[in-house]
């Protein structure tokens, strides 16, 4: 089965990764597209059908070839005017990639959708989504075929540290070498635990709250010991508090 | 490492601001050709923004910073080590001329064995026919095995009522949209290793095969050819360039004999899977056409000896335009 990242590494040998998306939050993407399609449609099938007193024949031939037209076209249209996303992934924030991190190609965008026909069956994208699920990239039979993936897009909103952190002294910035110490041997992950824990403090209840703040301050402090006077009368959440300023507002003053 | 980070990032943002407006540039504008001197600028500066995430890449402070830095690289990564050919502008006439027919003979093994398995098909299809006439049921399509030929014949030569009147741009309309679609799902099965497209072309000559069997052994082969000559000599040809649209796909999936990973492998034959799939797509608009404007009429409307003719004419003019067509 696959897993949720996959790390691209340049000749250059610098690794970026792409967050895969998985075979629910497609299938959703596929449903938007599918309801847009049928908007799409009836709307061609109102306005069409004016011409209907004329030749009805006519009318529903071109009704015929709209609706396959549609079919296929709305996503390669989509997919190709839009780098990669149509309207339902732009909502869900899902886009197709080249499975190498290439330029996405024309071809590619129309043979994954060509073989999407192989993917719905036996209905509602069985064999892809299994395909999807099997896959260590995440992919239906259709990307297989055109060595593409769709990653997820992930929104990062910055919150809003000044609301968090205003009004208090931050003892540790008042060490200087051991802040940027601790800027530099903090790892993303451990970064991310604590700006969450101080964001979702009110989550928790205050036993559970106590305890993690207990365990991330003695975790940071082993990382990088201050002096006893930077952390004297400090409680653990502040030091947290006062680890996640240092971190991520660099451009405050000491 | 320990960096001073505000002053990296204040030296570094108008260079990753560069990069992304070049970027913005090329995404916005995909037959952008970019001079020299650009291109030479645009190397430059995706390699300091790789320098930058190299930096930053073990350094947390600046996790959104980090973040739009590694979408900035992915950006320009795909765009500095592409190799593959730009699409230009679509160019209608050269691709008729050139790209189709060159595509198709460039994968005629292909068609070569799509030609074999359907011609297998037909001798099963006969064979079929002839010894237990009463598989007609299996092999043939639905209406086909209700009728036989001879009464049939009578049937359409004595017809005095358009059965298609009013409705025949609706019959072309359909015959070419599900003629379309079965040859996609032909193609698409070439994900199945190949295996789908080969039982399609397989069933599709054994229904050819019983059809054609069962109008000749009822004396009714002129029929036959002014019935299925008109659409048929490019509707067949069509749904076996969507069959080898399907082997070629297959083969790159297998990767028989060949070395190269299955991303470049299938990277290779990409285009020319596209370039087959609007080729054979064309064809059958215009088998749609034919078969609900000409094939559907019969004597004494049009003589069978004229469909036959268009037919033949047809059926060249389509083997010298694959054949010929885009030679050098």
């Amino acid at each position: 089965m696959s897993s949720n990242a996959l790390p691209i590494r340049t000749p250059e040998g610098i690794v970026f990764s792409q967050t895969l998306a998985g075979p629910v939050l497609r299938f959703f993407a596929w449903l938007i597209d599918g309801l847009c399609v049928m908007a799409l449609m009836s709307f061609l099938t109102g306005l069409i059908r004016v011409f209907g007193l004329v030749s009805p024949g006519l009318v529903n031939a071109v009704l015929t070839i709209a609706f396959f037209v549609l079919n296929f076209g709305f996503s390669i249209f989509f997919e190709w005017a839009w780098r990669g996303q149509t309207i339902g992934k732009k909502l869900l924030g899902l886009r197709v990639v080249d499975a190498e991190g290439m330029r996405l190609q024309f071809d590619q965008v129309v043979t994954r959708n060509l073989i999407r026909l192989v993917d719905l069956l036996p209905l509602a994208y069985v064999v892809g989504g299994l395909s999807c699920w099997l896959s260590r990239k995440c992919q239906r039979l259709g990307d297989i075929a055109a060595n593409t993936i769709v990653v997820r897009i992930p929104v990062v909103t910055e919150p809003d540290l000044d609301q968090l952190l205003a009004g208090k002294f931050n003892s540790l910035r008042q060490y200087s070498h051991l802040a940027a110490r601790l800027r530099q041997r903090i790892t993303p992950a451990e970064a991310a635990i604590a700006l969450q824990a101080v964001v979702r403090r009110d989550e928790f209840d205050a036993v559970a709250r106590l305890e993690l703040f207990e365990q991330l301050a003695s975790h940071f402090q082993m990382k990088v010991p201050f002096p006893q006077d930077a952390i004297d009368g400090v409680s653990s959440e502040q030091y947290i508090r006062n680890v996640v300023d240092v971190v991520y507002r660099t451009s405050a003053t000491t | 490492m320990i960096i001073d980070l505000q002053r990296f990032i204040r030296t570094e943002r108008p260079v990753w601001t560069e990069l992304e407006s070049i970027l913005n540039r090329l995404e916005a504008e995909p037959n952008l050709k970019l001079s020299l001197e650009e291109i030479q600028r645009f190397h430059d500066l995706y390699e300091r923004a790789t320098a930058s995430l190299a930096k930053l890449t073990t350094f947390s402070a600046e996790p959104a910073t980090r973040q739009y830095l590694e979408s900035l690289v992915a950006r320009a990564y795909g765009e500095v080590h592409e190799t593959r050919e730009k699409r230009r502008r679509l160019q209608p006439i050269q691709w008729l001329r050139q790209n189709f027919p060159q595509t198709f003979r460039r994968q005629i093994r292909a068609f070569h064995l799509a030609v074999a398995i359907t011609i297998a098909g037909c001798a099963f299809g006969t064979v079929a026919t002839m010894v237990d006439p009463e598989s007609r049921h299996v092999t043939m399509p639905f209406g086909h095995d209700q009728l036989k030929p001879s009464q049939r014949v009578s049937e359409e030569e004595t017809r005095t009522k358009d059965r298609f009147a009013g409705n025949r741009t609706l019959f072309s309309s359909q015959l070419m949209t599900h003629n379309t679609q079965v040859s996609i799902f032909s193609l698409a099965l070439g994900t199945t290793w190949g295996i789908g497209t080969i039982l399609i072309l397989f069933y599709n000559g054994i229904s050819l095969g019983a059809i054609a069997t069962d109008y000749v052994s009822d004396g009714q082969a002129r029929f036959l050819l002014g019935w299925l000559m008109p659409h048929g000599v490019i509707e067949i040809p069509a749904i076996l360039i969507a069959g080898q649209a399907g082997l070629v796909l297959a083969r790159g999936l297998i990767g028989w004999g060949d070395p190269t990973p299955i991303g470049s492998r299938l990277r290779a034959v990409s285009r020319d899977l596209v370039t087959l799939s609007i080729g054979f797509a064309l064809m059958l608009i215009w088998a749609g056409f034919v078969e609900a404007f000409l094939s559907q009429y019969h004597e004494p409307v049009v003589p069978y000896e004229a469909k036959i003719a268009f037919g033949t004419l047809e059926l060249a003019a389509l083997i010298l335009y694959l054949g010929r067509s885009g030679r050098k």
